[in-house]
């Protein structure tokens, strides 16, 4: 049954992405395909996510591929929140590539069918990847909003003749939605790594590089949030440091979780 | 009953003969009550690019005088510049000046309310409240599904849309302007309806201080004096935007020689945009909006296809109408006949009867009654009207 949800999930996602190219090139039909390829991969995936849980003892999400296909619905129900708006529609030229890798990765790990029998607790494995992961998609929803709005800057600044052909969100709705976003995604992330740190005290674990990279992760993105609060930093410079934020994000999510998830 | 169109427009008659015609409210209206005697509708749009008369009337050759009478009286030199179109081509005419096909900037907003008022001061009835509608339904119907109307047809309304580019909503940012010639006080109108506050009209160089007060809170700057060099150079504008903590600046020049330092647009934060770019997005806009103008007339065209095939289905009408009367009385009478027979049934069996009946008439008529319209929408509509009436003998009774 997994199975059978795991494809379409996954072509609606690509169609999405392919169509976001198009939509690029010609703006209308190509971008409405894309749309409702998101709308229907998520509803697939949701399935899928779905049958993972009923069919799992415990929490389904527990290893570092299951995870990823879990932090994969939720960039995408994140982006779902504007994404389906015409002026946010070239935010899915970011987050859905980026979402069907991810799920090809997660599938290639395991993720997507039945998950491991994990030696932790259901509840603070609820919390704890529930909180991070949820904390992890709205950051790289906050470097889509941000990448946007270092292209949808440079168009300005360079101030082609076809530059009000396309409807984009103004400067400072990108700049704000994505502050909006960090700030509602630092608390999470804050939250969860707290509930691992106390059970990490609890049980006389040792620190691994994940939560060295995490605790990185976490200092970046609250600096954002400081210099942006009261450093008065906008814009350029507020976006750049949004998409090093992310970096980490990808290197958490990719390059380590094989020191945690053991 | 006939629509008839006699008018001018900007294609036809230059400024001096238009301005003959303009015609304000009340005289549009009274004129359209003139015209609308003898049963007649009629309803007069006047912009001030065109003025039109639309008259649906029995006679269209004595509407078409009168109307053509009408506008002469204003401005007896108009006459050679009048064209005069009849139903079907009278309704696709409107049906392209309220998608703004007909306008000087195609696309533009403003004559769907023009088209609406006309109806409104008209003296309508069936036929031109129809048209205006099917008009209006058209024109909103292009707008909504084409780019035709979507981006800025003029220098003015670029910079506006610029600025909302940066800033989303104009609501409550303030305007610098710097000089006060006819196209910034344009641009600056066109952000003011849009929200924007001037808070600075300066117009020289003598007001240096002030200029560099105002550049440290304005949103927008527009530039346009007559000075033969620059008026604000990158390096004032950087120190100035040392207390913005970040906040954007849009700069507008529309001054030849510029006004503001091309530098200026290198600056973080700070947005600049000479009279060239400003130029090249209007340029490249009306080429968009005559692109979309394509598909805009087949929008038209679609709609005019359904005026016209109701507007053809009104000449076999009354041959419908007579057709399904007959019928009808035919039902009740061969009922009538059968009462001894009938009389034993109970009321539902009984409206049963009436209801199968009823249903036969209906079943049987259906299809001549759509080849008839369909007919009449292809210009054969009269002939078969004739020889429905003379196969079923329809109004035989009353000679």
């Amino acid at each position: 049954m997994a199975e059978l949800l795991f494809w379409p999930a996954l072509l609606l996602y690509g169609e999405a992405a392919v169509g976001y190219f198009g939509d690029v090139r010609r703006p209308g039909r190509a971008g409405r395909a894309a749309t409702w390829g998101v709308r229907l991969g998520w509803l697939a995936q949701t399935a899928l996510l779905v049958v993972q849980a009923t069919r799992d003892d415990g929490f389904p999400w527990g290893t570092w591929a299951s995870s990823l296909s879990l932090f994969v619905w939720l960039v995408v129900s994140a982006y779902l929140i504007w994404g389906c708006r015409r002026p946010y529609r070239l935010l899915g030229l970011v987050v859905m590539p980026l979402a069907v890798a991810l799920l090809v990765v997660a599938r290639a790990g395991g993720g997507t069918g039945n998950g491991a029998v994990s030696h932790y607790s259901n509840l603070f494995l609820v919390v704890h990847v529930g909180l991070v992961l949820a904390a992890f998609a709205g950051f790289t929803l906050a470097a889509a909003l941000s990448g946007l709005y270092l292209w949808e800057e440079r168009r300005l600044r360079t101030r082609p003749a076809t530059i009000l052909r396309r409807q984009m969100p103004a400067l400072a709705t990108l700049d704000s939605l994505a502050l909006r976003t960090v700030a509602w995604s630092v608390p999470l992330l804050t939250l969860g790594a707290a509930v691992g740190l106390v059970r990490l005290v609890g049980q006389h674990d040792r620190l691994d590089a994940l939560i060295a990279v995490t605790a990185a992760t976490w200092l970046v993105w609250c600096a954002y949030l400081g210099l942006r609060l009261l450093g008065g930093w906008t814009g350029r410079r507020a976006a750049y440091l949004a998409l090093a934020g992310f970096v980490l994000v990808i290197v958490v999510r990719l390059a380590l979780p094989a020191t945690h998830f053991t | 009953m006939h629509l008839v169109l006699v008018g001018t427009s900007h294609h036809h008659a230059p400024v001096e003969l238009r301005e003959q015609v303009a015609l304000d409210r009340d005289h549009a209206q009274a004129l359209a009550a003139r015209l609308a005697a003898n049963g007649r509708e009629a309803a007069c749009l006047s912009t001030c690019n065109r003025t039109e008369l639309y008259v649906a009337a029995e006679d269209p050759e004595q509407a078409e005088r009168d109307a053509a009478a009408a506008l002469a009286s204003l401005g007896p030199e108009i006459e050679p510049a009048l064209y005069k179109l009849r139903d079907r081509a009278a309704a696709h005419h409107l049906f392209r000046v309220a998608a703004g096909l007909d306008s000087l900037v195609p696309g533009e907003g403003e004559i769907l309310g023009q088209v609406r008022l006309g109806r409104e001061l008209g003296t309508t009835g069936p036929l031109l409240d129809r048209v205006f509608r099917q008009a209006l339904h058209a024109g909103r119907k292009v707008r909504a599904e084409t780019a035709i109307g979507q981006s800025p047809a003029s220098v003015s309304a670029a910079a506006a849309a610029l600025a909302e580019q940066v800033f989303g909503s104009l609501d409550g940012r303030s305007i610098l302007l710097l000089g006060a010639g006819k196209v910034s006080e344009q641009a600056a109108r066109n952000l003011r309806s849009r929200g924007a506050e001037i808070s600075l009209v300066a117009n020289s160089k003598t007001e240096r201080d002030r200029i560099d007060e105002e550049l440290a809170a304005v949103d927008v700057v527009i530039a346009s004096t007559n000075a033969s060099d620059i008026v604000l150079d990158a390096p004032t504008v950087a120190e100035r935007l040392k207390g913005r903590r970040g906040r954007r600046l849009v700069l507008v020049d529309l001054a030849v020689p510029r006004d503001l330092d091309p530098a200026i647009g290198e600056l973080d934060g700070c947005y600049l945009y000479d009279i060239d770019d400003l130029e090249q997005i209007v340029v490249e806009t009306l080429s968009l909006r005559r692109r979309e103008a394509e598909r805009a007339e087949a929008i038209v065209a679609a709609e005019v296809e359904k005026f016209h095939e109701w507007h053809a289905s009104l000449d076999v009408l009354p041959a419908i109408t007579s057709l399904r009367a007959r019928a009808e009385e035919i039902r009740e009478a061969e009922l009538q006949k059968a009462e001894a027979l009938l009389g034993r049934l109970d009321e539902s069996q009984r409206r049963a009867v009436e209801a199968v009946t009823a249903q036969i008439v209906n079943k049987l008529l259906h299809l001549p009654t759509v080849r008839m319209k369909q007919a009449a929408a292809a210009a054969d509509g009269v002939l078969y009207a004739e020889a429905v009436r003379h196969l079923f003998g329809l109004g035989e009774d009353e000679r």
